[in-house]
């Protein structure tokens, strides 16, 4: 049997990601969330899988993403796609700079706290959003109507998250391969051990962050626009949905491991579409239930379970 | 031999413990100096302040002759001074060679020099420190799956890749299979001279020590008792009064 390599699977779906909204116009919105949700898990794993640092805050960089984007379309007065993409711009500037800030600030604390910490970020981005007239306080912001034939919209949304996620995963596997990619390792291992080889932890770990932010904020933007409205709690920075999701997913599909996100990201979608479809009324019960099934049954992920079942089939044998 | 590491009448307290008080030694270039004393004598503390793990509350700590006491312990180990740890400490879900590869002095660079792969010249090396600890099975192996003496053999191979003028070893043969010990012996005696590594061992171990050791510094109850050539300490007095617990 040939062995199926990572190049495999990226064809497979990058063939997917070309042709899906092609074939499946009427689901180009559930795809678009996809692959949304793909970068939400991707850029998460990279602070709490491979450096071990639990953010609950990483919806901010989202959320920054956001409304830069909606105040540079909408004070600007450019056209609808050189505001998009100077929106884009400004947001990822924004983002960067509050990673840097932020994480000068906060990524000295360490496990529990730095989680906590996180949280308190994200909702305190919230409540600043919702009281701030300049970016429309609670009633949120509209963002221009796209230029296009009706459709195409998804369609344009799609295409530019799938390009974003995959852009997003091709630069993260680069960089596991690299030697910031076991620093990372080194510094979720034992961070002490890793200042005492010399390590030069601070810039790293916020390089990691502003990172991870840059991808969120082009996120943040592009989502904006599908959806054509943000709202300062329920989408910008929706920490207990998107934020959360961000964890659930990298934990589902295994934290530390090129494809966990990403297969967390894909199972989650899906679930929780079918939820929609099948339980409506009882889904967000429903998506509790997969929280605890996931927390029990899965502590280490699928790539975790997999990992482990192939080791146990091994020494079986 | 000039003199490598100063530390000059160091004092740390922990709230009201003192748990060095005015302590003072050297270690000079290219030898092996070794540091005992009994259980709470402040020999691990004394590593830790000299290593920057912790703020000294008095004295001075030269290394080449540049004052340290102000570093914390990344721009200590980037200088060349490097410590191991009493209760091992390794990278548990990395592999043995992966924990050798981040361990290297080039690891230590800027952040734009981390980002590309590790080179092969490195992975080689890293084969060959492991070999000469007698890991080189297990370089692949997670370093958490390794048993404690396995992970202390890591610890030591991890720390000469990063090729450190001064080591700093605490109780390197303890969780050693005995039937191993002199073999370590012998390894940490090639580092110290192929590899020209300056070490400065903590041990329990009087036979290991005594066979080691170029000279010896005995601490009790944070202070200086006695320093001297191995055979000087082992008939001193008051060392063996303090071992033995006699007042």
């Amino acid at each position: 049997m040939n062995r199926v390599t990572d190049w495999h699977i990226m064809g497979a779906i990058a063939l997917a990601g070309l042709a899906g909204p092609l074939l499946l116009p009427g689901l180009a919105t559930q795809i678009a969330f996809l692959w949304l949700m793909v970068v939400f898990a991707l850029t998460w794993d990279m602070l709490g899988g491979r450096m071990g640092y639990n953010s609950f805050g990483n919806i901010v960089f989202f959320g920054i993403g956001c409304y830069a984007a909606a105040v540079v379309q909408r004070d600007t007065g450019l056209p609808y796609f050189e505001g998009l993409a100077l929106g884009l711009l400004a947001g990822t500037v924004c983002a960067v700079l509050a990673a840097i800030v932020f994480g000068a600030a906060m990524l000295g604390i360490r496990g529990h706290y730095f989680a906590i910490g996180t949280l308190g970020l994200g909702i305190a981005a919230g409540e600043v959003a919702a009281g701030w007239d300049y970016v429309g306080a609670g009633s949120g912001m509209a963002l221009p109507l796209y230029p296009g034939e009706l459709g195409q919209r998804e369609i344009f949304f799609c295409y530019s998250l799938f390009a974003l996620a995959a852009v997003c995963f091709l630069v993260f596997r680069w960089l596991y391969g690299t030697r910031f990619g076991l620093a990372l390792n080194a510094i979720r291992d034992d961070h002490d051990k890793a200042d005492a080889m010399g390590l030069r932890t601070t810039p790293i770990k916020i390089f990691a962050w502003a990172l991870s932010a840059f991808f969120l904020a082009i996120s943040g933007g592009l989502a904006a626009n599908m959806i054509g409205f943000i709202d300062p709690r329920d989408v910008a920075f929706a920490g207990a949905t998107f934020g959360v999701w961000m964890v659930l997913m990298a934990i589902l599909g295994g934290k530390g491991t090129l494809w966990g996100p990403v297969l967390g990201a894909f199972v989650f979608h899906v679930t929780q579409e079918l939820f929609w479809t099948y339980l409506l009324g009882w889904q967000r019960v429903a998506l509790g239930f997969l929280i605890v099934v996931i927390v029990v049954f899965f502590p280490q992920g699928i790539m975790g379970w997999l990992a482990e079942r192939r080791a146990r089939t091994e020494a079986g044998s | 031999m000039s003199v490598l590491l100063d530390v000059q009448n160091v004092t740390k307290r922990f709230g009201g413990v003192v748990a060095n008080e005015r302590v003072s030694l050297t270690v000079r270039q290219g030898e092996i100096a070794g540091l005992i004393g009994p259980n709470g004598s402040g020999k691990t503390t004394l590593f830790g302040s000299i290593a920057g793990a912790h703020a000294v509350d008095g004295g001075d700590i030269l290394f080449e002759g540049r004052s340290i006491r102000h570093l914390r312990s990344a721009p200590i180990a980037r200088r060349g001074l490097l410590r191991t740890y009493q209760q091992t400490r390794i990278y548990d879900d990395m592999t043995c060679t992966e924990n050798m590869a981040i361990s290297a002095r080039e690891a230590q660079g800027s952040l734009l020099s981390l980002l590309r792969p590790v080179p092969p010249a490195t992975n080689a090396h890293a084969g060959d420190l492991l070999g000469f600890v007698g890991l080189y099975e297990k370089r692949g192996d997670k370093a958490g799956s390794l048993s404690f003496g396995q992970q202390k053999l890591l610890e030591f191979a991890m720390a000469l890749m990063n090729e450190p003028k001064l080591l700093l070893l605490d109780e390197p043969t303890a969780g050693i299979n005995p039937t191993l010990i002199n073999g370590l012996i012998d390894r940490l005696r090639r580092a110290n001279t192929e590899l020209g590594v300056t070490l400065l061992v903590i041990e329990h171990n009087m036979r290991v020590i005594m066979n080691l050791a170029h000279r010896i510094t005995c601490l009790a109850h944070g202070r200086v008792l006695a320093e001297g050539a191995p055979e000087e300490v082992r008939e001193d007095k008051r060392v063996l009064d303090a071992y033995l617990g006699v007042a």
